[in-house]
Order: C-alpha cells, then structure tokens, then sequence
C-alpha cells in the first residue's frame, strides 16, 4: 500500500476528484495548506504598498491505494492538475504500514 | 421659533444614522488588520459608544454648547441639566444626542493609525481625556455661536475641521508617541478581510447623509443640497483614487474603492451645505487623488499610521477645510459666505485656514502631550509577546475566528 500525496492548485481539485472517481477511487482527503516552490509567491499590493506573498494558497490532496493502482492514479492527478503553467504543485508516494478502518477494525487493502 | 416636526424627525433620524457610522468604521477599520487583531480594532471602536456617550452627557454637552464662553462652555447642562427646551426648530435634546454621536466617532477615527498595538486601558484613558481635553473644546470652538471659530466667520458644515482633522492630527501625535508596529516595513501586513472594509464603507458612506445633511439641523433645502453633495463627493473620490492607483500601482483595487469614498467623504464634510454644482465632484476628486498622493507620506517619514487616517481624514479634512473658502456659495445657504470663485474674495479663505491651522495646532499639541503621560505612567502599548500573540487574545482573551 501507498500514500500518494499530492500538491495542486485549489481551483483544481474537483477536476482532479472527478478524473479518480471515474477511475474507480473511492476515498481521499483534501486539506488547505499554504506553501511555495518554484512559483515564489506573488504580489499583492494594498494602498499603493506592494507585498510579496510568499505563502500561497494550495490543497494537499491525500490518498491511500493498492501497489497496483499507484502508477494510474499518479498519473490521472498529474494530467488532471496540470496548467502547464508554473505553480501546478507535486505528487510524491510513500509506504505505508498499515491501515484500518476505524469502524469495524479491518486490516490492509479491504480497509482502503 | 415654534418645534417643527418635519425637523425634528429629520434630525433625530440623522442621530441614529451617525451612530451606526461607528460600527462602520469598526468594520472598515477591521477588514484592515490582521486576523489576531480584529476583536481589538472592533472592540476599541465600539468601546467609543460607551465610553463617550457617558462623558457626553455628563459634561461634554456642557463645555461644547453651554454658557457664553469663547473657548469653553460651562457646567449649566452637566448631566443634561436644564435641555428641555427648543434649539431652533428642534429640540434640545435632538441636538444632544446628534451631536453626541459625533461625539463618539470623532476618537474612535484614531483607532486606524495605532492598530494592532495600543493597550486597551491606555486607550480607555486615551479617548476619554482626549474627548474632555480637546473634542470636546474643539466642537465648542467651531460650531458654538460664541466659539471663537465660529465668531471669526469660519465655516466648517459638519466638521472638517472639528472632526476630521481634529483627530487626523491626533492620531499623528499618538503614533509618533507609540511607535512603529513590530514588523513594520520588513513583514508584510497585508488587511485580513477585505469584504469587513467594503462592508464598513457602505455602512459609513450610509450613514455619512446624517451625518452631513443632519447638520443643517432641519428638513429643508440645505440639506437635500448636503445629500447630493455628500453623495457626489463620495463617488468623485472614488473614481479619483482608481484613476491615479491604476497609474501609479498597476490595478484599480477595491480597498482603493472604498478609501477613495471615504476620502470624498472626509473633504466633503466641511462644506455638505455651503456649496453646489459640479463643486462636490471637484471637491471630491481633487480629494481622491491628493489622498492617495498623500499615503507616502508615513514611508517618507518613518511613522507607521497603519490604516492611513493621516493621509485620508488629516489630509482629506484640510482639502475640504481650505477649498470650501473657494467654493462656497450664499445662493445655496444664505448662512454662509461666499468663497473666493463665488465673489466673496479672500476673506473666507483665510479664516477657513486660519482655522484649520489652530485645530491642528491645539490638537497636535494636547495630544502629544496626554499620550506621552499616558505612555510614562500607564503604558501606551501591549507588550511585545502581546502584540505578536494578536490584540485579541491579549486584551480580550478571545479569538474572532475559532480554527
């Protein structure tokens, strides 16, 4: 099992939701988080006082998927998320040990 | 003069109108801070409508509006003694409490230039010996028959000089004593909720008509032209500064909306019912875009007025002040005089300076001097963990947004 997370543009999340969904994903979490990369940020300016935001808002988007599942669904985020533009966010995968379902105390892949 | 009804409502309608111009500046204000600090900014405003209510009618209705005295009043209303009877077409008491509301917002129009660090009890001492020490002597000055101001033959419709440079330059003396924010010029600070200060400026632009237009203390034609004018300032201010934000920053932005009508509202306000035509637009623009010239004033100079009250009620309150003395006009209130563009020469013009000068002048000097005892007795300003940790949790043990 893995965890794929990724970091998308917030406007992007419901395409990417629907493109997992109809590829048979059942489940994700998503969080509003802040952050940068190579974006850097942006500018705003207040009363003639120009801000560099740093910080801008972004979703972290989080799921758990079988080993076999892992290249597709990387996949349908990166497609799904991209603007081709800069700022589009990452996808990284991570092992997990374990995983149940809180509700009825199941173990591995039939908890995902 | 007999109570005339139609008056009377009219007054008493603007009274609840200037009120709720508090609250609106609280929100306008609030939008402004950051998130730790909005329970502060509104606290403090708010706070304006108890404490200086009290005052008022213990002693403030007293020493602007009572006995005969240039300078001061007298103690012959103190807890409103003896205001029973008629002012003009109105009553007495219609009077009080719409000049009372002025009263309350004229402090809390300071609140912008320290927010985020001045301690609430500093500010409670503040606002209530700022009120007896200088509002309310002021408001005797200009608007009192026997003021000084008013006898030497200034105009000032609804408080120009009184209101807004009055406390414009009080909030200068305030922040020279109080000092920069934590941060300033090297973190960004940027307003947490702009749609509080849209809000807030539709609430002050609403509540501007009785503010302006309650000032001719009657139902008549005075007023409809305060209406009209207080409106087309406002819009004229507006489009000023988007014009010259767009040029000098790149975008029209809405804070630069909503500052820009109240910059026309500010410079409007002396002159709400001695003037017409197109000179609400004139007086409106010129107001919009000098205000935004104005805002670099505090990175020239190093202060941190934070929301900018120098430059839009200082700035705008002497624009409105010094050009009513070219535009004001006797065939729209024969209780005025005529300005320099209306063949009334200079004469106007010098007294509209002479007592724009003198309110700033007295101001400035009291001020200063009542924040720096405050400052060395009781402290002015929050600790530094405290104004890091948010006025909010520090002053208030309360958050304006549970996560």
């Amino acid at each position: 099992m893995r965890l794929i997370t990724a970091v998308i543009k917030p406007f992007k999340l419901d395409e990417v939701k629907d493109a997992l969904k109809s590829n048979g994903i059942t489940g994700m979490t998503a969080t509003e988080v802040r952050g940068f990369g190579r974006q850097g940020g942006h500018t705003e300016t207040y009363r003639g006082a120009e801000y560099q935001i740093d910080f801008v808002p972004k979703v972290r988007l989080e799921l758990v998927v079988e080993e076999s599942q892992v290249d597709m669904v990387v996949e349908t985020i990166q497609q799904a998320a991209s603007t081709e533009k800069i700022g589009d966010g990452k996808i990284w995968v991570t092992a997990v040990d374990r995983i149940i379902r809180i509700r009825t105390g199941e173990e591995g892949p039939s908890a995902i | 003069m007999s109570i005339d009804t139609g008056d009377t409502a009219w007054v008493l309608i603007s009274a609840a109108l200037v009120l709720f111009m508090t609250p609106g500046l609280a929100f306008f204000y609030g939008g402004m801070v950051r998130s730790r600090h909005v329970l502060g900014m509104l606290m403090q405003n708010i706070f304006s409508m108890g404490i200086i209510s009290v005052l008022w009618s213990a002693v403030g209705y007293s020493i602007a509006f009572g006995g005969e005295g240039s300078l001061i009043g007298d103690f012959s209303h103190v807890f409103l003694a003896d205001t029973a009877g008629a002012s003009g077409s109105i009553p007495t008491l219609a009077f009080v409490a719409f000049q009372m509301m002025f009263a309350v917002i004229t402090p809390a129009l300071i609140t912008g230039a320290t927010a985020d660090r001045l301690k609430f009890s500093a500010y409670a001492v503040l606002i209530s010996v700022w009120a007896l020490l200088v509002y309310f002597p002021v408001a005797r000055w200009v608007w009192n028959e026997n003021g000084w101001i008013f006898s030497m033959g200034a105009l000032d419709f609804a408080g120009g000089a009184a209101i807004h440079i009055n406390a414009g330059v009080a909030a200068l003396a305030v922040v020279l004593v109080i000092g920069n924010r934590i941060g300033h010029g090297s973190e960004p600070m940027p307003p947490h909720n702009l749609p509080y200060t849209v809000l807030g400026t539709g609430i002050l632009w609403f509540g501007w008509m009785g503010f302006n237009a309650g000032s001719a203390l009657a139902a008549n034609s005075v007023a409809a032209q305060a209406v009209v004018n207080t409106h087309l300032a406002a819009a004229a201010g507006m489009l000023g500064w988007l014009l010259i934000e767009r040029k000098r920053a790149g975008h029209a932005t809405t804070l630069g909306a909503a500052s820009g009508a109240v910059a026309g509202l500010v410079a409007i306000t002396p002159c709400a019912g001695f003037v017409g035509g197109a000179s609400p637009l004139i007086i409106g623009a010129i107001a919009g875009v000098l205000c935004y010239a104005a805002l670099g004033l505090k990175s020239k100079f190093n202060f941190d007025d934070s929301l900018d009250v120098i430059a839009v009620h200082l700035i705008g309150g002497i624009i409105g002040t010094i050009l009513l003395g070219l535009f004001a006009s006797t065939d729209v209130n024969e209780g005025g005089f005529d300005g320099l563009f209306y063949g009334g020469g200079a004469e106007l013009l010098i007294d509209q300076t002479v007592a724009a000068v003198a309110v700033l002048a007295y101001s400035f000097v009291v001020t200063f001097i009542i924040a720096k005892v405050i400052d060395s007795t009781m402290g002015l300003r929050v600790e530094a963990v405290a104004e890091r940790t948010g006025l909010d949790q520090s002053q208030h043990a309360e958050s304006a947004y549970q996560a």
